[in-house]
């Protein structure tokens, strides 16, 4: 009986693969046709984040309006997903290929097949570490450097009438991520050349409000004359709100907070005054990722390094534009 | 008592080598109506792994452990904002939070005591199952919920003192009503000492499993909910991430053997104490985040050692014959051990 189960659902196993294998070249036919229709194969990290939902919403509305074809695919934070999703874009012949890699290395060896088979990859918002760099055409994404730079001139500008020391707590994203390291080094970069400023106290909160609650009720402790929090993001910049209410002194006035990242939480902080300055990484890079698509489809030359469109945020600003806000 | 000096000793030290950085470290003000100070936060941020460790404690009492409490601690959080967030009250969603809970650790119970699944794997299901129902609760976001009234659980104070703290209060007293004045805990241990000889000897075994489980889960519910009420906000990706790896050092500084078969509730409470004051002194004393995690190995491996008799028989006998001849002393370590 068991043996008559296991040859029927070997039976079934087989009849599936094969369809698959049909239906793979179906649609090689069909896209592979010269209409002029692009079909790109997109491979999300997942949807971890509210900020990572709107970029994956970003890509699929810009592709629609764009005309071009999405294949998507969510890889649930496992690279090995990843891969078989860009396998199976290979296999289909798509036009072009798009993904945000999981992790960092570990992508040659697919990278090639996709070379092999003549189908461009475009990274977008997190990098590869491979060294042949001919691998993929080029990379979409935040300058997480360029970031922490504008946090540092926004608070040169703000405090370059005074010459008394400006103490400054900086809470850090994750340790070791790229993010974390890049904004912290772009920081420093702009605010060392002036001796008033002082990083006084820099700890990791995790890129979450509960840590960078916590972290802040420490350092308020440690250090009575705080005059400026860096949060390498906005949920760590909102934990150190809530400590700083909780001490009894007014954040924004007695405390100034400079942020990044920009989502909708954030910014309402920032239209509430408890926020003052917030850098912005935008997950709208649809319309630029399109853009490339279309180009290194066509066998344009594009640059292999392009940084997402920008912009930072005031508190009137943030008025202005919370209405707007998608994520 | 005595089996609570060399975590009570550590415990000081600690806060000593806050003193030493901080001078102001033990002082405490009224600020805003309530309690301020190094000590009020500590008390305050271990609030949640005080209860998470006390749920900890009984089950390893019976021999078994519990990896999920981490995911329940997210699920219950996400659970009760996003109630919150669909304007249900607050008792509502608390009662649901925590009914939820009681149900996953129920479960957790069947799959050890009803099927006989070792108890790392049974709760290494609902450890990775549950981050990913936290996640389908929040829908991969962070819910913040704008409540005064859930705000009270863990980030209020009534009669100057943070409310969590007095939560905490009240499970420990009701805990060790329950297990030291009532036959409860006995029975726990001596199911923990050998499950099938208490059943013979007419002990509920798989009933007091059961009920172990949902109690730790309870306690990870009730942590859930004041961590998302700290922030306001629930984060199944990160609430509660790795604090069962933290409720399980806090159980077995306190002296509860891995083990199973005893337990010292007091010890667990100074043991979780010890581990949010560590965190406390990485943050004051200014350890840079790199070295954060190897600073915390260094500790807890130095408390771990000194808590072991035979390793503290071992340096001080070593010390005590140091002139003595050599053999001697190795040949005693080789019988001790």
């Amino acid at each position: 009986m068991l043996k008559r189960i296991s040859t029927l659902a070997l039976a079934g196993l087989t009849a599936v693969t094969l369809a698959g294998c049909g239906g793979g070249g179906g649609g090689t036919g069909a896209s592979g046709g010269g209409d002029g229709s692009i079909t790109m194969g997109f491979s999300q990290v997942g949807a971890e984040s509210g900020w990572r939902t709107a970029n994956t919403k970003s890509v699929q509305e810009s592709a629609k309006a764009a005309g071009i074809t999405l294949k998507f695919s969510d890889a649930q934070q496992k690279q090995e997903n990843q891969i078989k999703a860009i396998r199976s874009y290979i296999q289909q012949k798509v036009d072009v290929i798009a993904f945000s890699p999981v992790v960092e290395s570990g992508w040659d060896t697919v990278l090639k097949e996709a070379r092999n088979a003549k189908i461009p990859v475009i990274l977008t918002d997190r990098a590869v570490d491979s060294k042949d760099t001919g691998l993929y055409k080029t990379f979409l994404g935040s300058d997480f450097v360029e970031e922490g730079r504008k946090a540092g001139k926004w608070l040169l500008e703000e405090y370059k009438s005074g010459t008394d020391p400006v103490n400054i707590v900086e809470l850090q994203g994750t340790t070791g991520s790229a993010p974390a390291n890049d904004r912290k080094a772009g920081f420093q970069e702009v605010i060392g050349g002036e001796a008033k400023f002082k990083i006084i106290a820099s700890q990791t909160g995790d890129f979450t409000r509960a840590k960078g609650k916590e972290v802040m009720e420490a350092f308020l402790k440690a250090h009575p004359d705080i005059d400026v929090i860096y949060a390498h993001n906005d949920d760590m910049g909102l934990g150190a709100i809530e400590a700083i209410e909780g001490a009894g002194k007014v954040p924004g006035k007695d405390i100034k907070i400079i942020t990044i990242d920009a989502v909708k939480d954030g910014m309402q902080a920032l239209a509430d005054g408890k926020i003052n300055y917030i850098v912005e990484c935008s997950p709208l890079l649809g319309p630029q990722l399109m853009d490339l698509a279309k180009k290194v489809v066509k066998g344009e030359s594009v640059p292999a390094r392009v940084v997402t469109e920008e912009t930072t945020f005031t508190q009137e600003q943030a008025k202005a534009a919370l209405p707007q806000r998608q994520y | 008592m005595r089996r609570l000096l060399w975590p009570l000793a550590v415990l000081a030290a600690l806060i000593l080598l806050n003193v030493a950085f901080s001078p102001g470290f033990l002082s405490i003000q009224m600020r805003e109506g309530h309690l301020y100070g190094s000590l009020i936060d500590i008390l305050r941020f271990g609030a949640p792994l005080i209860l998470v460790s006390l749920g900890m404690t009984l089950v390893i009492a019976t021999g078994g452990i519990d990896l999920s409490v981490g995911s329940v601690v997210a699920i219950s959080g996400a659970l009760a904002c996003l109630q919150i967030s669909e304007d249900a009250s607050v008792f509502t969603a608390v009662v649901l939070a925590l009914g939820l809970s009681v149900l996953l650790g129920a479960w957790n119970g069947f799959l050890v005591a009803g099927i006989g699944i070792q108890p790392i794997i049974a709760t290494l299901i609902l450890m990775v199952a549950g981050r990913g129902l936290a996640q389908l609760i929040t829908d991969g976001q962070i819910i913040t919920v704008n409540s005064p009234a859930y705000k009270l659980i863990g980030g209020g104070y009534l009669l100057t003192l943070p409310f969590g703290i007095l939560l905490v209060l009240v499970v420990l007293g009701v805990t060790a009503f329950l297990t030291r004045r009532l036959a409860l805990g006995m029975l726990i241990e001596s199911v923990g000492g050998n499950a099938e000889a208490s059943r013979l000897a007419g002990i509920r075994a798989r009933g007091i499993i059961v009920m172990v489980y949902a109690f730790a889960a309870l306690c990870a519910g009730v942590a859930g909910l004041m961590i998302s009420s700290n922030v306001s906000s629930a984060d199944g990706n990160n609430a509660g991430l790795w604090i069962e790896l933290d409720a399980i050092l806090a159980v077995v500084i306190g002296g509860t053997s891995l083990a199973g078969g005893r337990f010292s509730l007091g010890g667990t409470v100074v043991g979780a104490l010890i581990i949010q004051t560590l965190t406390t002194t990485i943050y004051s004393v200014g350890v840079p985040p790199e070295t954060t995690l190897l600073f915390k190995a260094l500790v807890v491996a130095a408390v771990c050692l000194i808590q072991s008799p035979s390793f503290r028989d071992k340096v001080f006998r070593r010390r005590g014959t140091a002139a003595g001849p050599r053999p001697a002393a190795e040949e005693k370590v080789r019988v001790t051990a």
